[in-house]
C-alpha cells in the first residue's frame, strides 16, 4: 500500500473517468457453476470518492467464479443476519460493510462476509486506507472474499500493463486488474511495444522505438528511473523476464536475423540461445525457469518451440495451424497460450501441454498479446471491437470475457503484473 | 526464397536477388498534385493582386514537424514488397542500385533500412518480418559495393504504417523498407 502511495506521487494520475462509466463488467457468456454472493452497498458509500460495493461486486463477477448482486435493503458490517432469510433469497454468501472518513482524511473500511450456507461469519475487516488507496482496498476486499469462498488467490490487487495510442501519442499504462486507476509509467512520441514485468512487480521491461529504432529498456515503476538494457545494432525486442527475476531472454538481430539471447537484469553480454537461419522471436519462459517457449518460422510459417534455457535443440509444440505466434505459459505449467491464424483472423487459443489439447478461447478476428493472470484463472489480451483496440480478460474455458474500459483510444500489449507489488 | 549466399559474383547476386517473383503492386501511383483550379464562377472577384499563380489563396501549407525528413524524396528511397515476401523486385533495383553507387562512392556516408510490414499479425512477428526485409536491402547494398559499416537494418514491423486502411490497397504500401540517411 505505502509503495502504491510513492507510485502515484512519482508518475502523477492520469485524467479519471467518470465515476457512472466505471463498472462495465460486459460478461458475454455464462460459466457453468458460479456462487450467487450479494454484496450490499456500504453504508456512507455515497460520501466515498469510490462506490466501494460496485467494485467489489465487478470483481467478482469478472473473475467468473460468482455471481454477484446488489441487497435490496441497506446492510453494513453490524447488522444482525439471518442467514435462512439470505439463503432463502438464493444467496450462498453476502458481504456488507461502512467506510467513513477519518479526521486525519484517510477513510475507514469496513466490512464482514457471511457464510449463508452455514451460517456462520467468515470475515470481518477494518482496513484504514488513503483516499487514494480506496480502490486497492476494494480490490482486496473482493480477494480475500474470493479467497475465502473458494480457497483460491483473486489478482483483483494485481495490475495490468498496457500501451494506449492516441494518434501519434504511445503512452505505457499501468492499471488495476479491472482497468481502472490507470496511471502512465511512460510517455513517447514514438511506439512503445512488448511490455513485460519483473517477477516483483518493480520493473517493466519494454521495447521503445523512441531512438528511431526498436531497443529494450528497463524501468523502475516506482521511481521512473530506466535504463537502456539492450541498444545493439539492429532490432531489439520482446524481452522476458525469467522466473527467478536474474535475466532476461529476449530477441536481437545484432548477428544477423532476429535470433534469441539471455542476458543479464542488470544488462551485459547477451548469451546467444538460438542459431538458425530463420526467424526466432517471442521467448517465454517456463514458471521453474527450465525452458523458453519461442516462436519459429523455421519449418516455413511460425509455429511455437521449445527450447531448454540453457540452449540446446528446439523441439516443436504447436501444430494445429499454419501461424501461431505470442506464446505465454500458465503459472502452473499445465497450458500454453497463443494466438493462431485461422482464415483471416486471429484468435486467442489454448494448449495443453500434457494432452496436446487445444481449445479456442474467442470468436473475434484480431486477438494479439495474450498474458496470464498470476492465479492462472484469467488471461488478458488485445483485440477489436467496432474498430478500436480493446483489452479483454476471459477465463479458461472462455465463458466469460470482460472489456477493460477504455477511454475511446486504442489499448495494446497487455502484461498482466504478478502478485506482488 | 534467398538463394543469394553461394554465389560470390556481385552482379549474378544482384541478378538473383532481384528477380522477383509474384505481383507487382501499382507503387509508383501518380501522386496527388497540389494544383488549384480556380472556381469556375467568378473565381477572381476576392482575390486581386495574388491571384497570377495557381494556388488558391485558401490554401494553407502544413509544416510537421512530427514527420521524418525522408518524406521529401519517398519515391527513390522506399521499396515495396509482396505478403510475406522479402525478395526485392524488379521495379526497386535501380533504387538499391543507385544507394549501393553512393555509399561506395563517399565511406563517409551512412544508411539505415527501416523495415515495415502491413497490420496483419502480432507486433513482435510482424517486427521480425521487417528486419527481414531491411537486412535483404541492407544485404544487397553491401553486395553491391556499400561497406557494412555504412548500413543498418532496423525494424519497426507494423508500429509505423505509411498509410491507414485496413484493405489490400494500404497493406501494399505499408509492405516496405525506407532508406534514410544517417
Amino acid at each position: 500500500m505505502w509503495p502504491r502511495r510513492r507510485f502515484l506521487a512519482v508518475l502523477g494520475s492520469s485524467a479519471a473517468l467518470p465515476v457512472a462509466a466505471q463498472f462495465r463488467v460486459e460478461i458475454s457468456g455464462v460459466g457453468a457453476t458460479q456462487l450467487p454472493v450479494v454484496v450490499a452497498s456500504f453504508r456512507n458509500a455515497d460520501r466515498a470518492p469510490l462506490p466501494i460495493a460496485d467494485v467489489v461486486r465487478a470483481d467478482l463477477q469478472r473473475s467468473g467464479l460468482f455471481k454477484a448482486t446488489d441487497a435490496l435493503n441497506a446492510l453494513d458490517e453490524r447488522s444482525v443476519i439471518s442467514a435462512a432469510e439470505w439463503r432463502g433469497r438464493g444467496a450462498d454468501a453476502l458481504v456488507a460493510g461502512s467506510v467513513s472518513k477519518l479526521a486525519d482524511g484517510r477513510w475507514d473500511v469496513r466490512f464482514k462476509l457471511w457464510d449463508t450456507v452455514k451460517g456462520e461469519e467468515l470475515l470481518g475487516q477494518s482496513k484504514v486506507v488513503l483516499e487514494a488507496d480506496l480502490r486497492l482496498a476494494a480490490h482486496r476486499i473482493a480477494d480475500e472474499v474470493q479467497q475465502m469462498l473458494t480457497g483460491e488467490r483473486g489478482v483483483n490487487a494485481t495490475r495490468i500493463a498496457y500501451v494506449l495510442r492516441t494518434g501519434r501519442r504511445f503512452t505505457l499504462h499501468v492499471t488495476d486488474a479491472d482497468g481502472e486507476g490507470g496511471q502512465v509509467a511512460l510517455a513517447s512520441p514514438e511506439p512503445i511495444i512488448s511490455p513485460a514485468w519483473s517477477p516483483d512487480g518493480r520493473e517493466l521491461a519494454y521495447v521503445s522505438f523512441e531512438s528511431q529504432k526498436a531497443v529494450v529498456w528497463v524501468q523502475d515503476v516506482l521511481s521512473g528511473e530506466r535504463r537502456m538494457l539492450a541498444n545493439f545494432r539492429g532490432t531489439n525486442s520482446a524481452p522476458a523476464f525469467s522466473p527467478d527475476g536474474r535475466e532476461l531472454a529476449l530477441t536481437l538481430s545484432r548477428e544477423g536475423g532476429s535470433q534469441l539471447y539471455v542476458m543479464p537484469r542488470a544488462g551485459g553480454t547477451p548469451r546467444r540461445l538460438t542459431s538458425s537461419s530463420a526467424i526466432d522471436t517471442e521467448a517465454a519462459w517456463s514458471p521453474d525457469g527450465s525452458a523458453i517457449y519461442f516462436v519459429s518460422d523455421r519449418g516455413g510459417g511460425p509455429q511455437v518451440y521449445r527450447v531448454a534455457a540453457g540452449g540446446g535443440a528446439a523441439e516443436r509444440v504447436t501444430f494445429n495451424g499454419a501461424y501461431n505466434i505470442s506464446p505465454t505459459v500458465s503459472p502452473d505449467g499445465r497450458l500454453l497460450a497463443y494466438i493462431t491464424r485461422q482464415g483471416n483472423g486471429y484468435r486467442l487459443m489454448t494448449l495443453e501441454l500434457a494432452s496436446g489439447t487445444v481449445t479456442t478461447l474467442t470468436d473475434t478476428q484480431d486477438d494479439e498479446s495474450p498474458s496470464f493472470a498470476p492465479n492462472g484463472r484469467l488471461l488478458v489480451y488485445a483485440t477489436r471491437q467496432a474498430g478500436r483496440d480493446v483489452l479483454m480478460t476471459t477465463t479458461l474455458d472462455g465463458k466469460i470475457k470482460t472489456r477493460l474500459l477504455t477511454s475511446g483510444a486504442d489499448m495494446r500489449e497487455p502484461a498482466w503484473g504478478p502478485f506482488s507489488r | 526464397m534467398t538463394p543469394k549466399t553461394a554465389v560470390s559474383l556481385a552482379t549474378l547476386v544482384l541478378a538473383a536477388a532481384l528477380a522477383g517473383c509474384g505481383t507487382t503492386v501499382p507503387l509508383n501511383d501518380v501522386p496527388v498534385e497540389s494544383r488549384q483550379t480556380t472556381p469556375a464562377t467568378g473565381g477572381t472577384a476576392a482575390g486581386g493582386a495574388g491571384s497570377k499563380g495557381t494556388t488558391a489563396q485558401s490554401q494553407v501549407a502544413t509544416v510537421d514537424l512530427a514527420r521524418g525528413a525522408s518524406e521529401t524524396t519517398p519515391a527513390a528511397r522506399t521499396i515495396y514488397f509482396d505478403f510475406d515476401s522479402f525478395i526485392i523486385k524488379d521495379d526497386y533495383k535501380a533504387v538499391v542500385e543507385g544507394h549501393a553507387k553512393a555509399l561506395a562512392a563517399t565511406r563517409g556516408k551512412r544508411l539505415v533500412v527501416e523495415g515495415h510490414t502491413d497490420e496483419r499479425g502480432g507486433s513482435e512477428y510482424n517486427l521480425a518480418l521487417g528486419q527481414k526485409r531491411a537486412e535483404a536491402v541492407t544485404r544487397t547494398l553491401v553486395l553491391l559495393g556499400a561497406a557494412d559499416n555504412q548500413v543498418e537494418a532496423v525494424s519497426f514491423g507494423k508500429e509505423r504504417p505509411a498509410v491507414q486502411g485496413s484493405d489490400e490497397a494500404a497493406w501494399a504500401k505499408n509492405r516496405r523498407a525506407e532508406l534514410k540517411d544517417r
